[in-house]
């Protein structure tokens, strides 16, 4: 089966404070770290198991420039066999509709049985997955949490609804999923995987080897445009505990107690 | 001159970041207090290649040097010490003076299984009688027909009570001092030698330091590693690359202390304001982050040197011993940032001083580190 897994690298909350630019509409970018969106790094976990279990082949592939092939190398140390670069000026500025037009021109420029996603990334919308899939006229399902290959070119997926339901579902390949974090455990990227792929040659592809019209993507395409970005004001309602770690500890067990929570 | 990681170190550096901030980060406190020994994080370790970062593939090492090593060494320590040293007296004192010293025969006994983590190794020099002055050891190697016979005792020995080999250095011919001593792998499980007394530490707690007891333990000949009475000579080779990965200990410890008290006094109000806006505070980070910078300048600078084949004894002390007293400055402020909540367990800060300590008295107190840069900087 071959199986593409579309990844993006953002800013990583748990290295960066993340603060607002002095214009206002943007974060301060300047010396953020950067990791590969923890949600897509499920879905390349999941990529690489189905491969391994059904036969196949990974593709990571993410749209964005030189630096982010930063995350294309390291979902490949984890086990993708290989990884495309979709670079091109005219992609700067693309809304969701923008990104799922260039994965579309590269899904059909390959041939793959399943396409996955991350949920969200972490700096977005949760656009992209249904959008492509719309694109392409495959089949889509959201919020997936366990995959079996079936014969005969479908898959069993599950997806947990509300309350803690879950849903199973049967889906024609080929298709779009987007993946839902804890359908598995990421394995860690090993050191003799840093290795192997460090001096890997990765492609890039522009508008022109994919076929995409410049004015349909990027800033020239985008019909969604961010137009502030702001922290919310802390608002009533919300106490926070003062003391020790034990003192909020004993705050927190009276509060729950006082609100019903506790007996 | 470049003082950038390239890619591939920066990759490695964020993978082991990764995983000690989510499998080591969350159990540190529960491992220090008892004193547990962090046996399956090791073996995780040994899984993706980190318990034999310098070895070539062919030995099943990851194919890396020593700048690769001291990153993934400095990672690991920046969440736990322990884990730093325990990876480190492994793979630079034990696993590469067989590396090192031994013929083929050995390396492709021993190197695969240590670098896979399946084994575990100890390096013995120390004994209760011979620190500093490691060529006044006792522990004595006799030749009996094809074996040596071991007996005497090494101290001071980390990851003793858990390896799974030793590498041990014994006097083989008394008359001849440091060069009457030899190196000897011996096996777990060899009748007659056994671990002894486990110390109960001021820091580093998770990792184990142990005794090691011989009692006429007899092993083949073919142990012996290296050429009869080189045995100290290849020790301190061995010692020049040891000595880095203490370097790399204290600089991954002091970055931890150094992050944690920036941290804490961007959070801390007083006075109506976070008391990193006090100069007084200010000027401690300062400090702190310039000397971390040096100190990982004269770190790498000393790996580079290695994974270049030169010699690094000069280097390799000079990083160690700067390192080291940077480490404990750094977890002294460390503490004081955080004023009472440094003195408790609920922050990092009290653990980083205790664990700071040994880096200025392991492989060589900061007294010998001196000593060992005296002696090359005044020997033309």
């Amino acid at each position: 089966m071959e199986i593409l897994v579309c990844v993006r690298r953002v800013p990583d909350t748990s290295e960066n404070e993340i603060q607002l630019s002095s214009a206002g509409n943007d974060i301060e970018r300047d010396d953020l770290v950067y990791s590969v969106n923890e949600p897509d790094n499920y879905a390349v976990e999941e990529a690489i198991q189905i491969a391994a279990n059904a036969g196949g082949n990974v593709t990571v592939v993410t749209v964005g420039s030189e630096e982010d092939e930063e995350v294309l190398r390291r979902e490949m140390a984890m086990g993708a066999n290989q990884g495309v670069l979709l670079s091109d000026d005219a992609f700067a500025g693309s809304d969701g509709k923008g990104i799922a037009t260039i994965l579309k021109a590269l899904v059909q420029k390959g041939h793959y049985d399943l396409v996955l996603t991350g949920t969200q990334a972490e700096d977005g919308g949760a656009q992209v997955g249904g959008m492509l899939a719309a694109l392409l006229d495959y089949p889509f399902a959201s919020l997936v949490n366990a995959i079996t290959v079936l014969d005969g070119g479908k898959l069993k997926i599950s997806r947990e609804i509300e309350g803690g339901n879950r849903e199973m579902s049967e889906i024609d390949l080929p298709c779009v999923l987007s993946i839902q974090t804890g359908i598995n455990e990421p394995r860690y990227v090993g050191m003799r995987g840093i290795r192997q792929v460090a001096s890997v040659e990765i492609p890039t592809f522009g508008t022109s080897d994919l076929g995409v019209d410049p004015a349909s993507v990027g800033t020239a395409g985008a019909k969604v445009k961010r137009t502030d970005y702001f922290m919310p004001v802390l608002g009533k309602g919300a106490e926070i505990l003062q003391g020790s770690q034990e003192e909020i500890i004993d705050q927190l067990i009276e509060l729950m107690k006082a609100k019903g929570g506790l007996n | 001159m470049d003082f950038q990681l390239s890619d591939e170190q920066l990759q490695l550096k964020k993978t082991v970041r990764e995983f000690a901030e989510r499998e080591i980060a969350p159990n540190v406190m529960k491992w220090d207090e008892p004193g547990t020994f962090p046996l399956e994080t090791i073996k995780e370790l040994g899984k993706l290649g980190l318990m034999g970062t310098i070895f070539p593939t062919e030995y099943g090492g990851a194919g890396m040097g020593y700048v690769e090593y001291v990153t993934a060494i400095e990672e690991l320590s920046r969440v736990d010490g322990s884990v730093g040293i325990i990876v480190a007296a492994h793979t630079s004192l034990c696993s590469n003076h067989i590396f090192v010293a031994g013929n083929e025969d050995q390396r492709r006994k021993y190197i695969p299984q240590l670098a896979s983590g399946e084994f575990i190794g100890a390096w013995g020099l120390t004994e209760p009688g011979a620190g500093s002055d490691a060529g006044g050891a006792r522990c004595s190697a006799v030749r009996r027909r094809n074996t040596w016979v071991l007996n005497g005792t090494k101290t001071f020995i980390t990851n003793g009570h858990y390896s799974d080999l030793a590498v041990v250095v014994a006097v083989t011919d008394k008359t001849a001092h440091t060069h009457g001593l030899s190196a000897f792998v011996v096996e777990k499980g060899t009748k007659g030698f056994r671990s002894g007394k486990k110390e109960n530490k001021l820091g580093l707690r998770a990792s184990d330091t142990s005794e090691l007891i011989f009692e006429d333990c007899e092993i083949p000949a073919e142990n012996l590693l290296g050429h009869e009475g080189e045995g100290f000579i290849d020790a301190m080779k061995v010692l020049d690359g040891g000595r880095i990965s203490i370097a790399a200990l204290g600089l991954g410890m002091a970055q931890g202390a150094y992050e944690s008290a920036l941290n804490y006094s961007k959070e801390r109000k007083q006075f109506g304001k976070p008391i990193s806006d006090f100069q007084a505070i200010a000027f401690k980070l300062a400090d702190m982050a310039t000397e971390i910078d040096a100190a990982r300048l004269l770190t790498h600078r000393a790996a580079a040197m290695k994974d270049a084949g030169m010699k690094t004894t000069l280097e390799s002390s000079m990083a160690k011993l700067y390192t080291s007293e940077v480490a404990v400055r750094c977890a002294n402020e460390c503490v004081q940032i955080h004023g009472g909540y440094g003195f408790i367990k609920d922050y990092p800060a009290e653990k980083f001083y205790r664990d700071v300590k040994l880096c200025t008295i392991g492989e060589g107190t900061s007294e010998i580190q001196r000593l060992v840069i005296a002696r090359q900087i005044l020997k033309d």
